[in-house]
């Protein structure tokens, strides 16, 4: 039990996932200010956002809504980001093997954040973070299929199994799936996926600052908001590590590969980073048609792709 | 029957700068109707322009709008010039018409910045303020001021480019030309910024015409407005350019007019340039003693659209009466033809399109009972009224 309890609140769950966390944020932050010819924040800037807000930011109710949903809904999406982080974490770093079918928690795992946005969102009472949550349910309607179909080709790549265990280790012995061409095509298809759950730009609209102010997350300040910036964090991190487990062969910490290691996230980070970059807003609508119609294509055509063997 | 929500734009809205109040009735995400309230931000400066001197007017009407700063002081004079009667020197209308035009491109690049910020692209926006630096710097070498030059007074202009300024002058515009370029790449031939603005916030050529839309608003549906060429002032006529004109009518037809204007803006200052070296340094005013009765009316295009002012003498020495008319005034009404049916995202956007700057156009107006000829509001009702409203959102919380 307490080594369950270490691994969800200290390594590799909470406190490792929302350091690591922190510390991505402050190279997108970085990365974004070079991209933009300003200078960028401080090495600990994301430390100082979130303890600021957690410790010394007033924390203000929305007169109607439902209070306890409200506050309830932040703590929920740190505690479902970090269970997907323990759960994708575990077998990555080599600590556990995990159980079979894990996959499948995980994908459900990480919605729960999402989810969660909008439920807080609709509990504010605000029509704005109504607007603003209709839209992240419709982009999950959007990504959610389309990043089950990448699971079901990388599980048939991997001789049908649903162990993430399994994968990183069949990629150990046959090299990682990126370099094949349906391997490849999920990759671009699973970091557009990545994009649209952490709401980066392009697909930012549940929180398009200049359209709904904000949206989902209009009513949060305080503490609470404090806990759904930790909950970014940590998926700014499992996110990539997922990606990264899933398709490129795992992390691998012995001598010089952990700079390989390193290496990889940070270009995984950087890719995000620079599509969110180099992108205006889309529209709700075509965020679903570029989703159900050209990445949902794309995801088939590397299943059927891997199928015969590419 | 669906039920509408009530979408607010303002009063404060990271969308605008300024305070305002749309209020979209939205079924979903779909506007079905709009009000709006604004009024945030009266400054009264009709009334202050008559109780200051025509000098000094010049330092107030510049401070209307902070962006186009020149067009206001540029409406003013000419305003005041045709009481006058007078002719300045082609010194000073070269200088005039080169303030004005820089003025254009930095608004210009200050709009296609700002737009895609609209869009959730912080690159441009960064990118755009940046290349407009070296023109803020210009105006710095050329004016001593960043913003509101103080360049103008009555019967030409108080400093002077000097000949050996204009080398410096051309190496800064040939690089904002060259970075403006790359912009109007980054944007032109973006597809994502292709389907965001394409086929947005039409307005047709006859909407136009109904709302009486001025400037780049106008000119991108096909309608050839602009006073520079309808109505010639300073060295507009002297130099050789043309108004550039989009036909479609949404959003990317408004952000194509603005970004080739540019060009056509930075031409006019090398066609400027190329005349202020033939015309004698030094003569830059023409004496005027005083004003004399009479009223005159001035316009100028301001990077928005026509700005118009009346001025009334009674022969003293300040505006008996003093009527300003910035190009938001018409420009703000398109909104409710351009928003109408489209989504939330794209009608912040199509708002945005028109560049709007609500404090440069916000007026009072005072009723009079026309049988005893009272005031129906006098000032002291209205703090009594605010003092009200006051007292009752004090209540309510």
């Amino acid at each position: 039990m307490a080594e369950q309890l270490f691994y969800f609140l200290i390594f590799p769950g909470l406190l490792f996932a929302a350091v690591v966390g922190a510390f991505l944020s402050y190279y997108d932050r970085k990365i974004t200010a070079w991209v933009q010819f300003r200078k960028g924040p401080p090495l600990f800037q994301p430390f100082y956002d979130f303890f600021k807000l957690l410790l010394v930011k007033e924390t203000i109710l929305p007169k109607y809504g439902s209070k306890g949903v409200f506050l309830a809904a932040p703590i929920f999406a740190v505690f479902g980001a970090t269970a997907a982080g323990v759960f994708i974490l575990l077998p990555l770093l080599g600590i556990e093997t995990g159980f079979n079918g894990d996959i499948i928690v995980i994908f459900y795992l990480l919605t729960i954040p999402s989810l969660t946005y909008i439920i807080g969102s609709l509990a504010s009472g605000n029509p704005l973070a109504a607007v603003g949550g209709s839209r992240e349910m419709k982009l999950i309607l959007a990504y959610e299929l389309t990043f089950l179909l990448v699971l079901a080709g990388i599980i048939q790549k991997a001789g049908m199994t649903i162990s993430l265990n399994e994968i990183i280790s069949f990629q150990t012995i046959n090299g990682a799936f990126a370099g094949s061409i349906s391997g490849i095509i999920l990759f671009i298809v699973f970091i557009f996926c990545i994009q649209a759950k952490l709401a980066l730009v392009p697909f930012d609209m549940p929180e398009a600052e200049t359209e709904i102010n904000h949206g989902i997350m209009i009513e949060y300040s305080g503490t609470p908001y404090a806990l759904v910036k930790l909950a970014k964090y940590i998926m700014l991190f499992i996110l990539p590590a997922f990606l990264i487990s899933l398709l490129w062969g795992g992390l691998n910490f012995e001598g010089i590969h952990i700079l390989w290691s390193v290496l990889k996230i940070l270009f995984v980070v950087l890719l995000l980073t620079l599509i969110r970059n180099t992108n205006p807003r889309v529209k709700i609508k075509q965020a679903l048609r570029f989703f159900i119609l050209w990445m949902n294509l794309l995801a088939i055509l590397a299943i059927v792709l891997s199928y015969f063997g590419y | 029957m669906v039920k509408k929500t009530l979408i607010p734009i303002g009063p404060y809205h990271p969308l605008q700068e300024e305070p305002e109040l749309f209020k979209l009735y939205c079924e979903g995400e779909i506007v079905k109707d709009i009000k709006w309230e604004t009024g945030y931000n009266h400054r009264g400066i009709e009334q202050l322009s008559e109780k200051k001197t025509y000098d000094q007017s010049f330092f107030l009407v510049e401070r209307i709008c902070g962006i186009c700063s020149t067009s206001h002081p540029f409406a003013f004079a000419n305003a005041v010039e045709e009481i006058c009667n007078i002719e300045i020197t082609n010194r000073a209308k070269y200088i005039r018409t080169i303030i004005a035009e820089l003025e254009r491109v930095h608004s210009h690049l200050l709009w296609v910045g700002l737009a895609g910020h609209f869009l959730g692209y912080n690159t441009v926006f960064m990118w755009a303020w940046k290349y407009r630096e070296p023109v803020l710097d210009l105006f710095e070498m050329i004016s001593g001021n960043r913003n509101s030059y103080a360049m103008f007074k009555v019967g030409g202009v108080r400093r002077d480019i000097e000949n050996n300024k204009i080398p410096q002058i051309l190496d800064v515009l040939s690089l904002v030309k060259k970075k403006t370029d790359m912009l109007v790449g980054a944007v032109m031939d973006d597809p994502v910024i292709h389907a965001r603005t394409k086929g947005v916030g039409i307005l047709t050529k006859q909407d136009i015409i109904d709302f009486a839309a001025v400037g780049p608003t106008a000119r991108a549906s096909g309608v050839a407005i602009d006073v520079r060429k309808d109505d010639p002032y300073a060295a507009y006529p002297l130099v050789n350019w043309k108004v550039i004109t989009a036909q479609a009518g949404d959003v990317f037809a408004k952000a194509e007019v603005r970004l080739l204007e540019m060009y056509e803006s930075i031409s006019i200052i090398e066609q400027c340039l190329e005349g202020l070296k033939k015309e004698k340094e030094g003569e830059i005013n023409v004496k005027v003693k005083d004003i004399p009765e009479g009223w005159g009316t001035g316009h100028a295009e301001a990077p928005r659209g026509e700005v118009f002012h009346y001025v009334l003498s009674d022969g003293s020495n300040s505006p008996a009466r003093h009527k300003i008319r910035a190009p938001s005034y018409t420009n703000i009404a398109t909104f409710k033809k351009s928003c109408i049916g489209q989504t939330i995202s794209d009608a912040t956007i199509s708002l945005a399109a028109v560049d709007p700057c609500y404090c440069c156009t916000e007026r009072m107006a005072v009723a009079y009972d026309s049988k005893t000829g009272n005031k129906i509001m006098n000032g002291n009702e209205l703090i009594a009224l605010s003092a009200q409203k006051t007292q009752n959102i004090k209540n309510q919380i």
